[in-house]
């Protein structure tokens, strides 16, 4: 075992979005273990929720995580709703597909970004993040803010896309659909990224199932799991769109599940402002008086999987308990499965494939030898090695 | 103006320490890097390592957990080195300030040299910050 090594990544490091701790066990090139350490990030916002009224909940879980800052008020909206057993207005129930549609574009975008980085391909981190700007230009018109948009309450939402906003919405969505294009086709067919990427991180069906994995991270392993599909909410049921799958469920599927996500986004953003049209501006909001005694479990798809709130609620104007689980705490541990037996190089892009939302967690990646501690490599040598090794298969592909 | 403050004023390199964020923050100053905001022109760099920084940018509440880190990074900074707070959480605690795990705003901790209020700031902010920033120099 003398020749154990351990390599950390976490908790602080520069590209990975929330901090969280891995510990990486090596043999020679090999990862033989992991293990992982939360909490850097924790802000113990179940019990915050208990002492704020309703209203002011939503601001708070939208603060659970800004990459999926509708998913939370969207699964807290659905929990309220059915302990209030209220039906919002049509018109809030598109709004609300709208906003958590472009949310997931930006989210994918972001990831195949990050993705290209730890490959070592910068230009794809610079374009995804450039053909994102739009996106979140989207969100300014529509909210007023460029992340956290404070849409959502319990009833509705809280301000209208005006009529006169579809055609600049439509517009940048036309000219999304060719930037997706151009990184979809960059990705497919490029034999350096089918090299690093196919086969590694490979997890099977019965692995998802096992580890109860969510989102594109099981549907990339042909697990056909969204909870816009199994148990529709909002507007979801009523409108054309497919659930994305692969069977391979090695990192490039994963790619692959999110790159054409995108296009099913727009589709149904598409139709929802196609829908919007015949509806009358204004009618956004069924207004709750009081919420009753009762439980409500609410449940939203988020880019990364299924976001549950739990809400338990006493007549009173706060939650008397309020337990949320975000997709990335199962997809987190599939990394254990994922990264064994796989090399160092190999380690970034395939923690990175799940697209953990450390929000929950923290960044910095330091290798140290297992006896003495002392470090070996740190955060930025351990994404050069990735980048390294995809530059040495350039070479030979050359 | 010396050689040394003159060459810092156009090389500002930035340790990013995220503490307990909801990332929005986070996400936003790596767009800073990216090709709209571009915020090398101006000599501005993300670094890996405290070591190489001139200013720690730090956002984000911070819990009982990322303190003593926050310390530790803080003494690794090569002084004179700039602290700047990111966000209404780095400045205040923001949403986050009644929380259990909560450890004091960043300037309880650390002196801070200037703060950036926003939830998240935009991208112009940071600029903006930093440019204000190089001119104290």
């Amino acid at each position: 075992m003398s020749k154990q090594k351990i390599i950390p990544i976490g908790p602080y490091h520069p590209l990975q979005e929330e901090p969280e701790y891995f510990k990486l066990y090596c043999e020679g090139e090999k990862v033989v273990d992991v293990e992982w350490e939360t909490g850097y990030n924790h802000r113990g916002i179940e019990k915050l929720a208990e002492e704020k009224t309703f209203e002011q909940v939503f601001f708070l879980v939208e603060r659970i995580c800004g990459i999926c800052s509708t998913s939370h008020p969207f699964a807290f909206a659905n929990s309220l709703e059915e302990i209030s057993k209220v039906e919002i207005p049509d018109r809030a129930k598109y709004i609300r597909c709208i906003i958590g549609e472009l949310e997931r574009i930006h989210s994918h975008l972001l990831w195949v970004g990050l993705a290209g980085h730890f490959l070592g391909y910068d230009t794809v981190f610079m374009w995804a993040w450039k053909y994102r700007e739009p996106v979140l230009d989207l969100f300014e018109i529509i909210s007023g803010n460029r992340n956290s948009y404070a849409m959502f309450t319990a009833g509705g939402v809280r301000r209208d896309i005006e009529q006169s906003k579809f055609a600049k919405i439509r517009q940048d969505l036309s000219e999304l659909k060719k930037k997706v294009d151009l990184l979809t086709g960059a990705v497919m067919d490029d034999p350096v990224i089918h090299a690093r990427t196919k086969n590694v991180g490979v997890m099977t069906r019965e692995d998802i199932i096992d580890y109860a994995a969510l989102g594109p991270t099981a549907r990339a392993s042909g697990v056909a799991i969204d909870v816009r599909k199994d148990d529709p909410y909002a507007a979801y049921g009523s409108l054309d769109w497919n659930v994305i799958t692969a069977e391979e469920g090695d990192v490039f599927a994963k790619a692959k599940v999110r790159l054409l996500e995108m296009y099913e986004s727009i589709k149904i953003i598409e139709q929802s402002l196609e829908k919007m049209e015949k509806i009358p501006e204004g009618d956004i909001l069924t207004t709750i008086w009081e919420i009753p005694e009762g439980i409500g479990m609410g449940h939203a798809e988020a880019p990364r999987g299924e976001v549950f709130h739990f809400v338990k609620t006493d007549g009173t104007n706060s939650p008397v308990r309020h337990k949320i689980r975000a997709p990335s705490y199962m997809n987190i541990a599939t990394f254990k499965k994922s990264c064994v037996g796989q090399t160092i190089s190999d380690a970034a892009i395939s923690l990175a494939a799940v697209d953990p939302c450390y929000c929950c967690t923290e960044r910095m990646a330091v290798a140290c030898d297992h006896t003495s501690g002392k470090q070996i490599l740190d955060g930025e040598a351990l994404i050069k090695r990735s980048q390294d090794k995809t530059r040495e298969i350039k070479n030979k592909v050359k | 103006m010396g050689l040394k403050s003159f060459s810092l004023k156009k090389s500002l390199w930035v340790f990013h320490f995220g503490g307990a964020s909801c990332n929005n923050c986070d996400i936003e100053i790596l767009d800073c890097l990216t090709p709209r905001y571009d915020v090398e022109r101006f000599g501005i760099k993300l670094v890996g390592s405290p070591r190489h920084a001139d200013v720690l940018l730090v956002n984000g509440s911070i819990n009982k957990r990322d303190k003593p880190r926050l310390l530790e990074v803080y003494d690794q900074i090569a002084k004179p080195a700039f602290v700047v707070a990111f966000g209404a959480c780095g400045c205040t605690g923001g949403i986050f300030a009644e929380g259990i795990t909560f450890a004091g705003p960043v300037d309880t901790i650390i002196p801070v040299d200037a703060y950036i209020p926003g939830c998240p700031p935009k991208p112009e902010a940071m600029l903006s910050a930093l440019m204000k920033l190089a001119e104290t120099i």
